[in-house]
């Protein structure tokens, strides 16, 4: 068993809504899976599924190899999109009554938030109340009461929305050392660099359908159309120009450079490996630039869901 | 897992720290005492005004029914035309002028009396005056027709019927007065209670909801006990404000009227005179034992068992519709179209148990209503003093507890969807919808 969860044919309804229609996932231990799809696709459905918010209607779902019950939830860390605490309560103990709820005892959850505020340089906080504090610095204590319990699983459902980019980096960086400590990580977003950056593994739900899901590098491969970008100086840059457009497909390209003249997508065949074209390149001109255009999670996601 | 005393810890924290409800507790018994005051002492005031009446007597027979009181002199005008008389009274400021102008017959004289004040005369001052005239008049006729009045005086006869049980318990009016304050306060205090800290349950609902903190809590706990240790912390929260209230009410009752000298029981609604005419031939110290008896009277036990009961059940019944109200709603101002169908049973209750129960605590609209799970609670407890049946009792308790499961398994599933709505009012419609999820 390396799949941590494992979501199988999962269906939901509401009334006559489809939210989800014979979903699976398998998320594997130790990866950080990106679950994409456009606003309205089941993304929500599925995770309040994971989090036994909401039930099935069919389907199963399995936890480290067991049906969920309701002793999981100590098992999981779920951070959703829509999130807030009580705004007249103080820091420190709402923290700790959030903790408690996950099964955390009352000494065990101090010292763990201790630690935490200390890491996060946020000690002198634990008397105020949430209202005093910005939206990022809620988000930070959110963060953490996600993953105080230290779950097997966790689930992040846009966290780094209202984060500047320095909290954003800190909290990504918290995400990939818990990752290392061993936790499963669901991250469920619309910042497709975020996802680029992070995730092993993504499944992607549009229509309330699973319409892609594997390790990222293998569906960047499949969606590889073989281009390469180009970048070349030549004296008569007309003549070589001409001649690479008789023998290959090409697309004019633009990417920021120091020199070159000729900027180009070219698409070669199957047949034909990459090292015959930077021959025939270097041929004719000087070679200031040669990389393989590979998808990124953006164009996919695109192409997918306009394509569906 | 078991979060429910968790849940219902700090419920009951949150409720009893927060600023308003602190002010509440501790200002409202005060709003309360210093408005009682006010209309003690007013009242005082008004019984206590002197009047002057002129009375202008035509016929010179009538003007002895008038004896001057504390409060009223009354002066007798004499040798002066109707006229002159109205002038004088305007000029001395009296309160006004009584004319009783003459006729051969009584019958002739009682119709041609007439009162002539500057402002539209208290209720009162006329019917005391119109009860001297009657007596003096009617004791005239008595004696004109040769009856001697020593003799009627004499003969007449108070009775005081004994009420006993077949069972033998005796009873009084008293005990009936004593058993329409228990069920009165017991039924009033339920109907007080379900509104305010309904109210309360639903608000910090909606709170949850638009802090958007519900998810992250329902990922942890169970919709259905969050929503049960909302509405216990909070009632727990609602028994401590109310027992603070009865302590600090009862305190203050007995300082302020102890420096202003007020005596409370001043305070004459037309209620209470009808209660002090109906129980003036007892002495005071009769009545208190009367009184004391009466409440030895009552089935106490039952009474403290089926208030407990139907308070709970009731107080239950009701909060978790108020709970599932918030969670369908996004804020307050949305919760109107829902509250009505809450408020109208629960009005409908205590307005039968003001009117019905209290003319017939065993007719046939009490009895049914103390059997509808929506209304039995207030008027079940207000009919209780009186002696209802152990078998309807359990019967009427059954009813109001399957409906209280009913209830609360319909408002945990309005709740459950409900919390994690945002953004649209929900209809009716939609509502029946959610029980299908």
């Amino acid at each position: 068993m390396n799949d941590l969860l494992v979501a199988d044919s999962v269906s939901k309804n509401f009334g006559n809504f489809k939210a989800l229609n014979q979903v699976s996932i398998a998320v594997p231990k130790g990866s950080i899976f990106g679950l994409l799809g456009p606003n309205g696709a089941g993304k929500t459905t599925l995770i309040r599924i994971i989090n036994q918010i909401t039930m099935p209607d069919e389907g199963s779902v399995l936890l480290d190899g067991q049906p969920l019950k309701p002793e999981h939830i100590r098992d999981i860390g779920y951070l959703p999109e829509e999130r807030g605490l009580y705004k007249s309560m103080k820091v420190g103990e709402q923290a700790l009554y959030l903790a408690q709820l996950k099964g955390l005892s009352k000494t065990e959850a101090k010292s763990r938030l201790k630690y935490w505020f200390d890491k996060l340089d946020i000690g002198d906080w634990w008397n105020k109340k949430i209202q005093e504090l910005s939206k990022g610095q809620a988000q930070k204590i959110q963060f953490i009461v996600t993953v105080l319990h230290r779950p097997k699983l966790l689930i992040f459902d846009e966290p780094f929305s209202g984060f500047d980019p320095i909290n954003a980096n800190l909290i990504k960086d918290e995400i990939l050392q818990l990752r290392d400590e061993g936790a499963t990580v669901i991250f469920s977003t619309h910042r497709m660099e975020s996802v680029e950056e992070l995730c092993d593994h993504i499944a992607l739900l549009h229509k309330s359908n699973k319409v892609l899901d594997g390790k990222l590098n293998d569906i960047k491969r499949q969606y590889k159309t073989n281009t390469f970008e180009v970048g070349l100086q030549s004296a008569n840059s007309e003549q070589v120009l001409s001649e690479i457009k008789n023998s290959f497909d090409v697309l004019p390209a633009t990417f920021k450079n120091l020199v070159d003249d000729i900027k180009l997508n070219i698409k070669i065949n199957e047949n034909t490996s990459p090292n015959d074209l930077l021959s025939f390149l270097t041929s004719k001109a000087e070679v200031h630039h040669f990389v393989e255009v590979i998808p990124s999670a953006n164009d996919i996601f695109i192409q997918t869901v306009t394509n569906n | 897992m078991n979060h429910l005393p968790l849940i219902i810890k700090r419920e009951y924290l949150t409720k009893v720290r927060n600023k308003s409800f602190i002010i509440m507790t501790f200002l409202s018994p005060m709003i309360m005492i210093a408005l009682i005051a006010v209309v003690a002492y007013l009242s005082q005031l008004n019984n206590n005004k002197e009047r002057a009446i002129s009375i202008l007597d035509e016929t010179g027979y009538l003007s002895e029914a008038f004896e001057n009181t504390d409060n009223t002199t009354y002066t007798i005008l004499s040798n002066v035309g109707l006229a002159d008389a109205k002038n004088m009274v305007k000029e001395r400021e009296d309160y006004g002028l009584l004319y009783i102008s003459n006729s051969d017959a009584f019958d002739e004289v009682a119709k041609n009396v007439k009162f002539y004040s500057e402002e539209t005369p208290s209720l009162n001052v006329i019917s005391s005056l119109e009860r001297k005239l009657e007596k003096r008049l009617t004791d005239l006729k008595l004696q004109n027709d040769g009856v001697n009045i020593d003799q009627i005086n004499a003969s007449k006869t108070s009775i005081d019927i004994a009420q006993e049980s077949f069972e033998g318990e005796k009873s009084s009016k008293i005990d009936n007065v004593v058993k329409l304050a228990f069920g009165g306060v017991a039924g009033y205090l339920l109907f007080m209670f379900i509104i305010i800290y309904g109210n309360m349950i639903m608000r910090s609902v909606i709170e949850e909801k638009t802090s958007r903190i519900i998810e992250v809590i329902i990922s942890s706990v169970k919709p259905i006990q969050l929503m049960m240790g909302k509405i216990i912390g909070t009632s727990l929260a609602g028994v401590t404000q109310f027992i603070i209230w009865m302590i600090l009410g009862g305190i203050l009752l007995i300082v302020v009227s102890s420096i202003f000298g007020i005596d409370m029981s001043q305070v004459n609604t037309p209620q209470q005179e009808m209660m002090n005419q109906a129980i003036e031939s007892d002495g005071a110290q009769a009545m208190a034992e009367n009184i004391i008896v009466a409440i030895g009277n009552l089935p106490l036990t039952n009474l403290v068992i089926a208030f407990l009961f139907f308070f709970i059940s009731g107080y239950l019944l009701y909060s978790s519709l108020y709970a599932s109200i918030g969670a369908a709603v996004d804020n307050e101002t949305d919760t109107q179209q829902f509250m009505l169908p809450i408020l109208m049973p629960l009005i409908l209750a205590v307005y039968v148990g003001m009117f019905t129960v209290i003319e017939d605590p065993h007719g046939t609209v009490s009895t049914v209503f103390s059997f509808i799970p929506f209304t039995s609670p207030v008027v079940m407890l207000m009919r209780i003093p009186f002696g209802v049946p152990l078998w309807q009792q359990g019967l009427s308790l059954l009813l109001l507890i399957g409906t209280f499961v009913f209830t609360v398994w319909f408002a945990a599933k309005i709740y459950r969807v409900g919390i994690l709505m945002y953004g649209k009012k929900p209809t009716y419609k939609e509502l029946f919808k959610w029980l299908k999820y």
